[in-house]
């Protein structure tokens, strides 16, 4: 190894300029050319125990991998990857490393972390350029179904697929991906690369069932009976957006992220000559401070508006992912901290404003983070014709009414084990329809365990009857 | 690829009856549900009542009005051609239980809504008598169909084309003063229902409305149908589209309806002058 280049800078992931690109929804990050790629692996110090490692919510043997992409193996380091990580190509986009492996690697207390998301992401491409699909394993005749298409019911299907089950995923849009396809923006994350991601899982024999809503069309029992499944993971997703309750939440011009993000990305609403409408604004609020916040902000700032995102704590409680505040300020997005939404102005049914009162930080509470309190006589309004709101979403109940037996949390979260295990035999669940919302990567992390198992559970069960 | 029209019916001018082979459909929808048609590829989600269902056949009818440009070219498929997606059944069925005497009020294309509604009665033992209100004798729809269910049809046009002259208020009311109704169910544009029900308040009869509000995914996930009722937000999607119609905020609902009009009459423009260039 070229031990030299170990001392070099962590690589910076060149972007879309700025001006630029809050014109348009093409992709920000550009990605590595294969010589940054395999450089930046170089700075890998292949630690023992690999912390990076124990910091992946799908346990990705980075060490190993980093090391086949230094000597230039990139075929090789791919397939070290996608054994653990069914959808390298988004993760490499949208994982938040910097919580995750990154937090964890030695580097990081030298100079800078190796920046592992965008050498994922550099094997992923070029593999999905020029690589060939590993050919479909033998089946082993068992068949499983999976209730959502989004991270969890991809990573599930992905992996019992590779364990030879026939998987049947059940989605209930028009297309396949779920959040991927409807949530996160095409500038972050093109809807080719989760297209390309599906297509080698159809690759592996897993068929997709689309338009078909789970506890609508069909029922979890049928699955069981009436069609045969084995065995069914649900993985149904975070569900009904969550409003404030506040003053006119139902004026015209109040979104959903949900909404919004949904009439952009799965509908196209963004591109000329779109069938599907999204509200042209002028200037925005977002309400919140997560990755779905940013995206709206972003998404909102590339339909000419000026965008201010108001969250009621400081900048250094914002959960969203580092990289998406830092592009979405370069973007010339505002924020507003320390502000809560108390009322939304309005005339004549339209959104004219947001009334707001400044917070201060008090005690940490119950999520380790500083709760915030209002200060007296501090209100005011931000002129707006749109507010968006992102304040996370409560669970879906369309499932949950149609499958009796199956025990569900306080606030109507499905109930699962470390392992996915719900309360019925032979259903499994995971992600944020477990979990409430979650990242992408912890979605998938609960999909591939509750894929192992599910594959425990029938090796258990015995051969087919 | 998608779902094949097996029938076509003009009903009126603007207004067909479309018939689907189906069977994740049929086999498990009700009354008072609905389904999200996408006509075709980068077309709108857009949210259809199912006006029939037929198990053995596994069919499903609906009935579409051309008004937009996403019903106009849903309208326009004929016998043999698909639309791409069909998804459903959507929402909560409609609640027939204890009520042996109704009143079904359908206004305009809002009948196919109605019709389903007096069928699902009818099956649950309960008589039916019905109000079908029209702007004209033009737009009448479904005469037939509703007297097969109904003890008696009340036919009214605004016009006095057709039937009693005036809106569906009138007769709604006479049924109200006669007595011996234990509910009432409306189909139509949010005014007329919003009529109906200030209609039926001062009687207390228990009156459903089945809403319609804009809508994308239809499975609670996007929250643009939200509808207060009682000073609640619901979505019409996950706890509708039926509600209590003396509870629902129907002023505000009629003010969200109208949140892309501009859009609408855009997209509608351009629907109509690509047909015009295609017959030129």
């Amino acid at each position: 190894m070229e031990k030299g280049k170990q001392t070099a800078n962590r690589h910076t992931m060149p972007v879309q300029d700025p001006h630029e690109r809050q014109k348009n929804f093409r992709e920000v990050a550009l990605g590595y050319d294969g010589e940054t790629a395999r450089e930046e692996a170089l700075r890998c110090l292949g630690c023992k125990g690999a912390p990076c490692t124990k910091g992946c919510p799908v346990a990705v043997d980075i060490p190993a991998f980093l090391a086949e992409a230094a000597h230039g193996n990139f075929e090789k380091a791919y397939k070290i990857l996608r054994e653990d990580n069914a959808l390298p190509a988004v993760c490499g986009r949208v994982c938040p490393q910097e919580k995750q492996c990154e937090a964890q690697c030695t580097r990081g207390r030298v100079d800078a972390p190796v920046a592992i998301g965008n050498v994922e992401r550099f094997l992923a491409d070029l593999h999905a350029a020029s690589g060939e699909n590993p050919p479909s394993p033998p089946k082993n005749g068992r068949r499983v179904a999976v209730v959502g298409s989004g991270p969890a019911g991809l990573a599930c299907a992905g992996e019992l697929a590779r364990r030879g089950y026939e998987v049947t995923v059940y989605e209930a849009l028009h297309a396949a991906g779920g959040v991927l396809v409807y949530g996160i923006p095409a500038f972050r994350l093109p809807k080719e690369v989760v297209g390309r991601e599906i297509e080698e899982l159809e690759a592996l024999g897993v068929r997709f069932v689309l338009n078909a809503v789970g506890g609508k069309s069909f029922t979890v029992e049928e699955l069981r009976t009436d069609l045969g499944y084995e065995a069914v993971f649900l993985g149904t997703g975070a569900g009904l957006p969550r409003f404030m309750g506040i003053e006119g939440e139902n004026a015209v011009g109040v979104f959903s992220a949900n909404e919004y993000l949904t009439r952009i990305n799965l509908m196209g609403a963004y591109e000329e000559g779109a069938a599907t409408p999204v509200y042209r604004a002028k200037k925005v609020a977002v309400v919140g401070g997560g990755n779905v916040a940013m995206d709206a902000a972003r998404c909102a700032r590339r339909l000419g508006a000026e965008v201010t995102v108001v969250y009621r704590r400081s900048e250094e409680e914002l959960p969203a992912r580092r990289e998406e505040v830092v592009h979405a300020r370069e973007e010339g997005i505002l924020f507003r901290f320390l502000a809560n939404p108390v009322k939304i102005e309005t005339e004549s049914g339209h959104v004219s404003g947001l009334l707001c009162a400044e917070m201060e930080l008090g005690e940490p509470d119950a999520s380790g983070r500083r709760s915030p309190r209002e200060r007296a006589g501090s209100r005011f309004v931000l002129a707006a014709d749109a507010v968006i709101m992102a304040l996370g979403t409560s669970p879906n109940p369309l499932l949950s009414r149609a499958t009796e037996g199956l025990a569900l949390g306080p606030r109507g979260e499905i109930v699962a084990d470390g392992e996915g295990r719900t309360s019925l035999e032979g259903v499994f669940a995971g992600g944020d329809a477990v979990t409430g919302s979650a990242t992408v990567i912890q979605a998938m992390g609960a999909g591939k365990r509750a894929a192992a198992a599910i594959d425990r559970y029938l090796q258990n069960k015995g051969p087919v009857a | 690829m998608g779902y094949e029209i097996l029938q076509r019916e003009v009903l009126r001018e603007g207004i067909v009856r479309l018939r689907f082979s189906v069977p994740l459909i049929s086999r498990r929808a009700l009354a008072g549900q609905f389904v999200i048609v996408r006509a075709d590829q980068g077309g709108e989600r857009v949210p259809l009542t199912i006006a029939a269902y037929d198990r053995a056949a596994e069919t499903v009818d609906l009935i579409v009005q051309a008004v937009g440009a996403s019903t106009m070219s849903l309208a326009e498929k004929r016998v043999g051609q698909s639309v791409c997606d069909l998804v459903g059944p959507l929402g909560m069925p409609t609640c027939f239980a204890g009520v042996k005497r109704a009143v079904v009020v359908g206004g305009g294309v809002g009948c196919a809504i109605a019709l389903p509604l007096a069928q699902g009665l009818r099956e649950a033992g309960a008589t039916v008598q019905s109000v079908i209100g029209f702007r004209s004798r033009e737009q009448v729809i479904l005469t037939e169909e509703f007297s097969a269910l109904s003890e008696r049809v009340f036919l009214t046009t605004d016009d006095g084309s057709a039937g009693e002259k005036g809106n569906v208020c009138r007769p709604l009311a006479r049924l109200m003063k006669e007595g011996n109704i234990d509910a009432v169910f409306v189909a139509g544009p949010l005014p007329m229902m919003k009529y109906a029900a200030e209609t039926t308040r001062p009687y207390g009869i228990k009156t459903v409305a089945s809403m319609n509000p804009i809508m994308i995914d239809g499975t609670g996930m996007c929250g643009c149908c939200r509808v207060r009722v009682g000073g609640e937000m619901k979505f019409a999607c996950v706890d509708g589209p039926d509600f209590d119609a003396h509870l629902i905020d129907f002023d505000e609902a009629i003010s969200r309806l109208s949140a892309y009009r501009p859009f609408e009459q855009r997209a509608r423009e351009r629907h109509c002058n690509l047909l015009k260039k295609e017959e030129d």
